[in-house]
């Protein structure tokens, strides 16, 4: 009896880990120009859903009880590009999703600039109608292809303080924001004390080489993996990195900050590693050589 | 043996139109190898949105329109292997400038056109529209040089589409499935250039023998 009742609780934790597509409500459904897009309701969060073949995929989340909280680990470990540059008067966001990282960036810093792009107009006009995203004087979004924005922007001359790569396609990132050129131009973006955070997974053969590619631009980058998650977060800059102690004394400052969203930076700086855990030996991904979607299985 | 080349012997006839065959596979092997690169070139410049392709796309089917039209038109005028060999030749020259000047070309064009949409439908103009049309050229005439008589010119067009569509389809699926992921771009269109130009060759020097 005890053994049928474990079991039944064991399932019933397991369910509830797993959540069930079947008992998500789907709210809002629509064809883009590029993918099929689903607003989810389930256990109190609503999540923008990207549907590719036979996979989907959670871009975004939004607790509906705490609108403040950042949901997804992934999200969460991006602030920790705080620790290497607070303060940012101006922020580059590359792909919306629900808006979560512009929307809290600008609660977090209200004078700062801040420009997200985003290839999907529906994605955007979703942010606004579901996940209570909004425009303002100091945050503005562009449609227009990552790649073409930060080419225009070099030739206006300008620059951020963070950028912040999040380009998702419901696979992968898009080849053309994977490579060294991309890169290149990303870094000419950024101002003197800048820094570069990237969103992207531990988990294929790609690992290596996105891995070797950021190493051939921008030097040594902070690895930022934190267990249980299969998401790894490269954060990168011009200036040497900061040392562990310093990491430190910083996110102690940040901590009350971030509380709020939900984000404990204290626990960040001991996973941020400098290692290079790769196979050396592949070559960085270039516009000439990118076979990004054949390695990502 | 002067009129070798007017009355062929059977055997003769057949190494020809196995020839012409090859090339015209080789033909639609490389323009859809160059089609589905041009996605992959324009890339860092206009990105890869839907209008990315649809620029493409549209000036392949324009390019290799008005390849068939002149094609066609060519082939009525004294047509034969050294000429057909020539068109080879042209395209592979016609392709260089994808190596070599495609960056300066779509900087140029990406500083002057703000629009992507209009920015990648001028820079696949520049760039594949000459290479393009001079494969289209190929298909018409190699239907002239195979064709013997009107009886069955049906169906030497219809074995031609067959084999020239087939090569389309292998150079779709072998360099989005291979080559991209065990050569550089530039590497891939330098091959193609040196088997256009070795095919071309082949054709002249096939040309000449069978005339002496």
């Amino acid at each position: 009896m005890s053994k049928l009742m474990i079991m039944a609780i064991g399932l019933m934790s397991l369910y509830g880990v797993c959540g069930n597509l079947q008992a998500d409500k789907v709210i809002h459904e629509e064809k883009s120009l590029y993918r099929n897009i689903e607003i989810k309701e389930a256990q109190g969060r609503r999540c923008l859903v990207f549907k590719v073949k036979r996979r989907t995929s959670r871009q975004s989340c939004i607790n509906l009880d705490r609108p403040k909280e950042v949901v997804f680990p992934y999200t969460k470990m991006t602030f920790a590009a705080l620790l290497l540059r607070d303060k940012p008067e101006s922020v580059l966001v590359i792909g919306l999703g629900g808006g979560t990282l512009p929307k809290t960036l600008n609660q977090l810093y209200p004078d700062a600039t801040i420009d997200a792009v985003e290839i999907d107009s529906a994605v955007y006009r979703v942010a606004q109608q579901f996940f209570a995203f909004e425009e303002s004087e100091q945050l503005k979004v562009s449609i227009a292809d990552a790649r073409v924005f930060i080419k225009r922007a070099l030739i206006r001359k300008d620059s951020y303080d963070l950028i912040i790569l999040d380009a998702f396609t419901g696979e992968y990132i898009p080849e053309h924001l994977m490579t060294q050129e991309f890169l290149q131009e990303v870094k000419s973006l950024l101002t003197e004390t800048g820094v570069v955070v990237a969103n992207t997974f531990s988990t294929s053969k790609l690992y290596d080489y996105e891995s070797a590619t950021y190493k051939s631009v921008f030097g040594n980058f902070f690895n930022f993996k934190l267990p249980e998650t299969g998401n790894r977060v490269i954060i990168a800059g011009p200036q040497p990195l900061p040392s562990k102690k310093v990491l430190m004394s910083r996110a102690r400052r940040l901590a009350n900050r971030l509380a709020p969203y939900y984000i404990n930076i204290e626990d960040y700086p001991r996973y941020m590693s400098t290692t290079s855990d790769w196979d050396q030996s592949v070559k960085p991904m270039t516009d000439q050589y990118a076979p990004a979607n054949l390695l990502k299985r | 043996m002067s009129s070798a080349s007017a009355n062929l012997n059977p055997t003769q006839a057949q190494s020809y139109q196995g020839l012409v065959m090859s090339l015209a596979f080789t033909s639609g092997f490389i323009i859809m190898s160059v089609e589905l690169l041009g996605g992959r070139i324009l890339a860092p410049y206009f990105g890869s949105s839907i209008y990315v392709w649809g620029s493409i796309i549209s000036i392949f089917m324009v390019a290799l329109s008005v390849g068939y039209l002149v094609g066609g038109r060519l082939s009525l005028h004294n047509p034969n292997l050294i000429k057909y060999g020539r068109f080879f030749i042209l395209a592979a020259v016609a392709l260089l400038p994808i190596v070599f000047f495609s960056n300066f070309m779509m900087e140029s064009v990406f500083t002057r056109i703000e629009d992507p949409r209009y920015g990648s439908l001028i820079a696949s103009t520049l760039l594949f529209f000459i290479p393009t049309a001079i494969l289209g050229i190929i298909a018409p005439y190699s239907v002239r040089l195979m064709v013997e008589n009107a009886g069955h010119s049906g169906q030497v067009a219809g074995g031609l589409y067959f084999i020239s569509t087939l090569g389309s389809a292998l150079g779709t699926l072998l360099t989005s499935f291979y080559l991209v992921l065990w050569f550089e771009m530039n590497s891939i269109v330098i091959t193609m250039i040196a088997v256009l130009f070795t095919a071309g060759m082949l054709a002249v020097w096939t040309g000449r023998k069978s005339n002496q």
